[in-house]
């Protein structure tokens, strides 16, 4: 079972839940740690993964031998992100504009375009006490995170349940990211803020038909807008978390608060036995 | 000279939009720019008078022309992103995944993929209080969302011009990748507000270090420094030992939480210290652009 953790507004918690979930979990079932926030990675801080893995991820751009090459343009004129161009007796290629798509060399009539891979991050494997944890990272300056995130989602293990943090935002990497969950937490704040963007993150799993519901964390702060979005659109509230300031103390340390709140454990318990409930009525 | 802009920082959250919004109220001649396209916030602070409203053409997608489709699946053995799936024997393009690289409608024998263009979002030239305000909304599952920030971006310039604003005030997206990039490219002056936590700090490295890696000059400050004090003295550290000057500490301040949820920027909430460091902070900022 995948059950992914997204938001839409940034900093609402996304990663303090996905890793308090996951240990939670660990201790009665196989649990898998995935972190697709591939631009900013920050679950390892909390869940410490020995690392034994490191996957250089790239993506294939064209090279191309000048020898075959007749400068005839076709290359240039199929590739739709504009990254390679021919200028007289010239090729040149734009790395970070290209996607990867093959295009090129597919189509180019002399067979003079062959495919390099061009690294744009690494995928990091490891053990966090029973966790599977995997994450990736964009190297800086890189334009795309959406083919790291893939990599990331290809290490998945269908026999653990698969938690997976997604980026904030609810363009390209974060739909990479929950794409093919089970179930879709989305996390927010009782803030106008929050709520204006749970209605963007709202759209997109409805979109790709996911079934979802909503933690709101610090619960107390704010107005009470979020909750009534939620009972008006008939969103399950899954769980509220209040304000507390150790929680915040214990997040600017990399220390997961179950460790120091060990009652929230039975309550992310249950939370798992709620989603599969929730999962069920919706098949 | 038309200055630029932009707040960032790396992880979400950090308080980008409550600090841009009171820039906004600080400043004078001057365009705001909103290029978190796809969760935009800063509208519910300066509550804009739309203007003009334009749709966004991100990209093409493949579509498949059923009646002259044979089934034949080389557009599916092709695409490298999956976005072809083979339902009820029919070849079908799944949206969201397609990214228009058209390689399908290249070998489709029968010529049955055309690229339709794809409206992937708006965008919006406002009026505010504040001045001209410059924004955008990413349609739901939509991409190209560098792209938008980049047209966003373009306009904002041009009604700078017109109107004789020497200053664009840009409010970033989080993270790294396409749309941050977008955003910071080619500006005067990025200002990265982190929080003293490691996330925080592990984010800020790596925003500051893209920001660096296009040739921008980086300033930080720190919001709810008082969360935790030794990871503030480790911020300062770092950001000494990189020689990033950091332009203000903001204690952590349920009035930040307040001016929210009555939607204005909280220099217009408060008179209190708050106020008088986000004053100092833009200050700061004003001199390092000269």
């Amino acid at each position: 079972m995948i059950i992914s953790i997204a938001s839409g507004k940034g900093g609402t918690g996304k990663t303090t839940i996905a890793v308090n979930f996951a240990l939670s979990l660990c201790e009665s079932y196989p649990v898998q740690f995935l972190d697709c926030d591939v631009e900013e990675p920050n679950a390892h801080f909390f869940l410490k993964p020995n690392i034994s893995f490191h996957t250089d991820i790239g993506i294939p751009i064209p090279e191309v031998d000048e020898r075959k090459c007749t400068y005839c343009g076709k290359c240039a004129e199929v590739c739709a992100y504009n990254a390679i161009a021919v200028i007289k007796q010239n090729v040149l290629i734009f790395p970070e504009l290209c996607h990867g798509c093959g295009g090129c060399a597919l189509l180019c009539p002399e067979k003079a375009i062959t495919e390099k891979n061009r690294v744009i991050g690494v995928r990091e494997f490891g053990m966090a006490d029973s966790i599977q944890f995997v994450h990736g990272k964009l190297n800086i300056g890189e334009p795309m995170p959406t083919p790291l995130i893939r990599e990331v989602k290809r290490c998945i293990n269908p026999t653990r349940i698969i938690i997976a943090d997604a980026p904030p935002g609810t363009s390209c990497p974060m739909i990479e990211s929950i794409k093919e969950s089970d179930f879709c937490i989305l996390v927010t704040e009782p803030t106008p803020f929050g709520l204006n963007d749970l209605k963007l993150a709202v759209g997109v799993v409805r979109k790709l038909r996911i079934p979802f519901g909503v933690i709101i964390n610090r619960a107390d702060i704010g107005d009470k807008k979020v909750e009534e979005y939620c009972i008006e659109k008939k969103i399950p509230i899954l769980m509220s978390i209040p304000m507390d300031k150790e929680i915040a103390i214990a997040y600017s340390k990399g220390v997961p608060f179950v460790f120091e709140k060990p009652e929230w454990k039975e309550k992310f318990i249950e939370l798992y036995k709620n989603i599969k409930i929730l999962i069920q009525k919706n098949d | 000279m038309i200055k630029q802009i932009v707040i960032i920082s790396g992880k979400g959250g950090t308080g980008k939009t409550v600090l841009t919004a009171s820039f906004a109220s600080l400043a004078s001649n001057k365009v705001i720019v909103d290029c978190d396209v796809d969760a935009s916030n800063l509208h519910l602070l300066l509550h804009p008078d739309v203007k003009e409203k334009h749709e966004f053409y991100g990209g093409k997608k493949a579509y498949i022309i059923q009646e002259k489709c044979v089934q034949c699946g080389e557009c599916k053995e092709v695409c490298r992103f999956n976005a072809i799936k083979e339902e009820n024997n029919l070849m079908i393009v799944d949206p969201i995944s397609c990214e228009g690289c058209a390689v399908c409608s290249y070998v489709c024998p029968e010529k049955a993929i055309e690229m339709r263009d794809n409206i992937s979002g708006e965008w919006y030239i406002s009026e505010t209080k504040y001045g001209p305000f410059v924004h955008a909304k990413l349609g739901i599952a939509e991409e190209n969302s560098g792209k938008l920030v980049t047209e966003v971006r373009k306009n904002a310039r041009s009604i700078a011009e017109k109107n004789n604003l020497n200053l664009i005030i840009i409010d970033g997206p989080p993270g790294i990748g396409c749309p941050v990039i977008a955003s910071l490219s080619g500006v005067d002056l990025a200002l990265v507000v982190t929080e003293p936590t490691l996330s925080g700090i592990h984010d800020m490295e790596r925003v500051v270090n893209v920001a660096r890696h296009f040739k921008v000059k980086v300033v930080c400050c720190i919001n709810k420094y008082d969360l935790n004090i030794d990871n503030t003295r480790k911020i300062g550290n770092w950001c000494n030992k990189e020689n990033i000057p950091v332009i203000g500490k903001i204690p952590y301040s349920e009035e930040m939480i307040e001016s929210m949820v009555q939607g204005i920027p909280v220099v217009e909430y408060t008179t209190n210290n708050i106020t008088k460091i986000i004053q100092l902070i833009w200050k700061n900022m004003l001199e390092l652009l000269v």
